[in-house]
């Protein structure tokens, strides 16, 4: 016979005790650590974007007055107006005392580029401005943006700052006159792509992806709903479905990169269709969203009870009467909720529209499905390549706007969870 | 046009739909029993006009532009371009359609005006076609139903039958993606493999893309062998998986056992942020943050590192694939069955022996077809490597050196290039087929592995 008497009180069973439970509290340390360490990547990663991009959202402006003169702008054909030279007046006219020709030029450098443009719309609305004098809030250039918001220390020296100290003295000199302004900067949404940060904005990005989205949601919606009934309530198990079950799991774990590689082989190599266009993005992004929406019908027709087909059939109606006009209405609220977060993804999906070039640089907002668009990860994608310095916190800021999208769509999908699921 | 059709579709199922069912109302009401439902009789005219004039429509708009452009070229006369050379053929295309568009450039030659000319002409021919199709084929659709409608027409089945043929076209929509994709990748990379040989593309130690595209353009002979950049996806993937994990499955095994139920319900919706931030803010994140710190980090302590350091890629990568883990975990140890756990506790085990002894062994198949999706993931990430990993293909292990990855190189090759007659365009397709194959395996293998474990407990 064994002897299993144990002295439980003896020191080294003790002994035992307490490292066991060290090991524990090791273990439940290690997970804490573990998930504390995911948590602050994402505090990190929030505060990060938040900090940098916040600075976006505002665009320092000065108010200058413009003279524009009949000889600059004839009041025939607007557009051919010289309207560099009449900013580059309103601006000299501020300074008489700058008279050196390169001290001139660096000074014109103070307004953007945008400002020309800002003042022909001006102009074009209202064609009775020629001849007279205007005054306007224009944007002024990245270096002067970031030397007011303090991205340029008037502290390092002359020789590693990009503005001189000559160049500050001029923008001082329009602060104190009380000329400079920050206020906020719609134009981020309102004005499309552009090689100068100050005026870049995301029009373009937000149509494109708007079009590319819905070209999505209008094929990857009723062909997902469709493919699921038929799985879900029609098939007979055979081979054949079997296969298409397969091929859907594994299509959902497809890397993105492969289907850009088929858009640009298939859609854009073998159909002929348009590059850059929010169609193509749109029929490539439905293929990835399909596997979604496929799977969540799926999961949201099981779980509608039995008990309701069974009654509908006992009353007579048809096997497609039943899931048509009961199962599918009944299952609708967890399959919109599954489209929305399919959409989601489809939203921040970036590989496979930079294979089908919808990274082009586009400085107009796209008119229809088939003209060149970008989508908004690849504006992201396009300006966090650009060399400028301003471009830093117009990505950021444009991380923002999408993530603010996801975060509405997911949102609503939860919504949409909570006020309409029934539970059975 | 094709937008305009497209109402047009619409109305005539919309009208198609009315005149049957009224018809059949007017049928019904003057004391014949029908087989069908009114509205089966509206829905029968609906689908038999509006489906074969829908496909019709797609159909023709996939084939016009090419077969209208075959047209054109074929009318061409003889040494406008070289025969045999892809590149000039497609850029005379694209003149002839911006000439077409009314934008001249300099002074064409006149062959050219004739072609954009005739290439306007036909699509103005092209047009008023399709629009006689489509309506010939709803005019012809709704005749036909409107002369169907009799008492003993059986308008149920037949609109069940035509439902039930596009719900499996949709099905099997599924396997025409798959075969699309296969397709796709085999036709180019054979074309690839004509140009390179098989042998020198999957032994090769030498990945130098840049070849000339213009004669006499200075630059590399260029080499096509795919080992340096598989083994960067592997450095990479390796730094991904040795952070992503531990701290994964540590997330789970915190929250599913030692965790109150009110910190579950607040981490794990924000673990759930985590997993949904798009890959290309991960990337931003990498250049903006991580490999600054790195660099910094790496400075102070005197060790010399690349400027795209593959520590930054592999690691953002990593934080991105926690959730992933941990959700995957947390589901194989939340499916071992309560009986497990219970008897655990009951011989006196701690909650950590219970864990470590217990619920983890009996998790592991699932907690394994997990991480090998996360691998096959890891793989196929793209857009972190692009925008934080480097692009020159070194032969190196070393996680402090700049490598590139395959999906690095498919999107760098590919970016402004549309030609698909030459090999550095081609290649990506190729190294596209392998990573298709590899992420492929990976996935069956881990759905088995995670079906396989299901059927011990169920």
């Amino acid at each position: 016979m064994t002897d299993i008497s144990v002295d439980w009180a003896s020191p080294a069973i003790a002994d035992r005790v307490k490292k066991r439970h060290r090991a524990d509290l090791w273990l439940k340390g290690g997970g804490m650590a573990a998930l504390g360490f995911a948590l602050l990547m994402l505090f990190i990663l929030v505060a990060s974007l938040v900090s940098t991009g916040a600075d976006a959202f505002r665009q320092t402006h000065v108010t200058l007055d413009f003279d524009v003169s009949e000889s600059r702008v004839s009041p025939d054909d607007i557009f051919k107006g010289n309207f560099r030279a009449i900013v580059n007046d309103a601006i000299e006219a501020r300074f008489p005392e700058v008279t050196s020709r390169s001290d001139r030029r660096t000074l014109t450098g103070i307004l953007s580029n945008g400002a020309q443009g800002a003042v022909r719309d001006a102009v074009f609305a209202d064609p009775s401005l020629i001849g007279r004098s205007v005054t306007l809030t224009v944007p002024v250039s990245d270096p002067y943006d970031q030397l007011m918001k303090g991205l340029i220390k008037r502290d390092t020296p002359e020789a590693n700052r990009r503005l001189k100290d000559n160049q500050i003295a001029w923008f001082d000199q329009l602060q104190a006159a009380g000329l400079v302004s920050k206020p906020i900067n719609w134009a981020l949404l309102s004005n499309a792509d552009s090689r100068f940060p100050e005026i870049a904005g995301l029009k373009g990005a937000l149509w494109g992806s708007f079009y590319a989205l819905l070209v999505c949601f209008l094929i990857s919606f009723p062909v997902g709903i469709a493919a699921a009934i038929y799985l879900e309530e029609f098939a007979p198990k055979n081979r054949l479905t079997d296969i298409i079950e397969i091929n859907i799991n594994n299509l959902a774990a497809v890397p993105s990169v492969v289907f850009g590689l088929l858009a640009l082989a298939v859609f854009i190599g073998w159909f002929g269709m348009p590059r850059s266009a929010p169609l193509v993005g749109g029929i490539t992004l439905s293929l990835m969203t399909l596997p979604t929406i496929i799977i969540a019908t799926r999961a949201s027709l099981k779980g509608v009870p039995p008990s309701i087909r069974e009654a509908a059939l006992g009353v007579g109606a048809s096997k497609h009467q039943v899931v048509l006009t009961h199962v599918l209405p009944l299952a609708m609220p967890g399959i919109l909720t599954g489209t929305i977060i399919g959409l989601a993804q489809a939203l921040g999906e970036t590989a496979p529209l930079l294979l089908i070039g919808m990274n082009a640089f586009i400085t107009s907002a796209p008119e229809s499905l088939f003209q060149p668009a970008t989508a908004l990860p690849t504006q992201i994608f396009i300006w966090a390549d650009s060399p400028e310095r301003g471009f830093v916190s117009r990505t950021s800021a444009a991380i923002l706007v999408l993530l603010t999208f996801l975060i509405a769509m997911n949102t609503l999908a939860v919504i949409l969870r909570r006020r309409l699921e029934r539970r059975w | 046009m094709a937008g305009f059709l497209m109402l047009l579709i619409v109305a005539a199922a919309a009208a198609g739909f009315f005149v049957n069912w009224r018809a059949a109302q007017v049928l019904r009401n003057g004391g014949v029993r029908l087989h069908s439902m009114t509205a089966f009789h509206g829905a029968y005219a609906a689908l038999i006009a509006a489906l074969p004039a829908f496909i019709f429509l797609l159909i023709w708009l996939a084939l016009r532009d090419g077969a209208i452009m075959a047209i054109v070229m074929s009318g061409l006369p003889d040494g406008a371009y070289p025969a045999d050379d892809a590149g000039a053929r497609s850029l005379v295309q694209s003149e002839i359609r911006s000439l077409a568009d009314g934008n001249v450039f300099g002074t064409p030659a006149d062959y050219m005006l004739v072609a954009a000319e005739r290439l306007n002409s036909l699509r103005w021919v092209g047009d008023v076609l399709m629009a006689f199709g489509v309506a010939a084929i709803l005019g012809f659709g709704l005749w036909r139903a409107r002369r169907s409608i009799a008492p003993q027409f059986r308008a149920r089945q037949r609109v069940e039958q035509i439902l039930s043929g596009v719900m499996i076209f949709c099905a099997a929509s599924a396997i025409l993606v798959t075969v699309g994709i296969t397709a796709s990748l085999v036709f180019e990379s054979l074309r690839f493999f004509a140009k390179v040989p098989v042998t020198e593309f999957l032994f090769g130690l030498n990945w130098e893309p840049q070849i000339p595209i213009r004669e006499g353009q200075v630059a590399g002979a260029g080499a096509f062998g795919w080992v340096p950049v598989i083994l960067g996806t592997l450095v990479i993937t390796a730094i991904a998986c040795a952070v992503a994990i531990p701290i994964g499955l540590m997330t789970a095994i915190y929250l599913n056992e030692f965790a109150s139920p009110r910190l579950r319900n607040i981490t794990k919706p924000l673990l759930e942020i985590l997993a949904g931030v798009p890959t290309v803010v991960y990337g931003f994140f990498a250049i903006l943050v991580v490999a600054p710190a790195m660099r910094d980090f790496a400075a102070t302590i005197g060790v010399a590192v690349s400027p795209n350091i593959a520590l930054a890629a592999g690691g953002v990568m990593g934080i991105m694939l926690i959730p992933f883990i941990s959700s995957f975990a947390d589901d194989a140890l939340s499916a071992v069955p309560r009986s497990l756990r219970d008897g655990s506790l009951a011989l006196g085990a701690t909650r950590g022996e219970t864990v470590r002894k217990v619920l983890f062994p009996a998790a592991i198949p699932g907690i394994v077809g997990g991480v090998l999706l996360a691998v096959s993931r890891a793989i196929g990430e793209t857009m972190i490597v692009v925008m934080a990993a480097g692009l020159i293909a070194t032969l190196t292990i070393n996680p402090l050196d700049s490598v590139t990855t395959v999906t690095v190189q498919i999107v760098t090759l590919l970016i402004g290039d549309t030609s698909f007659d030459n090999p550095k365009t081609l290649a990506a397709f190729a190294l596209g087929l392998m990573l298709f194959i590899v992420t492929l395996g990976l996935n069956i293998i881990a759905l088995r592995v995670v079906r396989k474990y299901r059927e011990i407990y169920d």
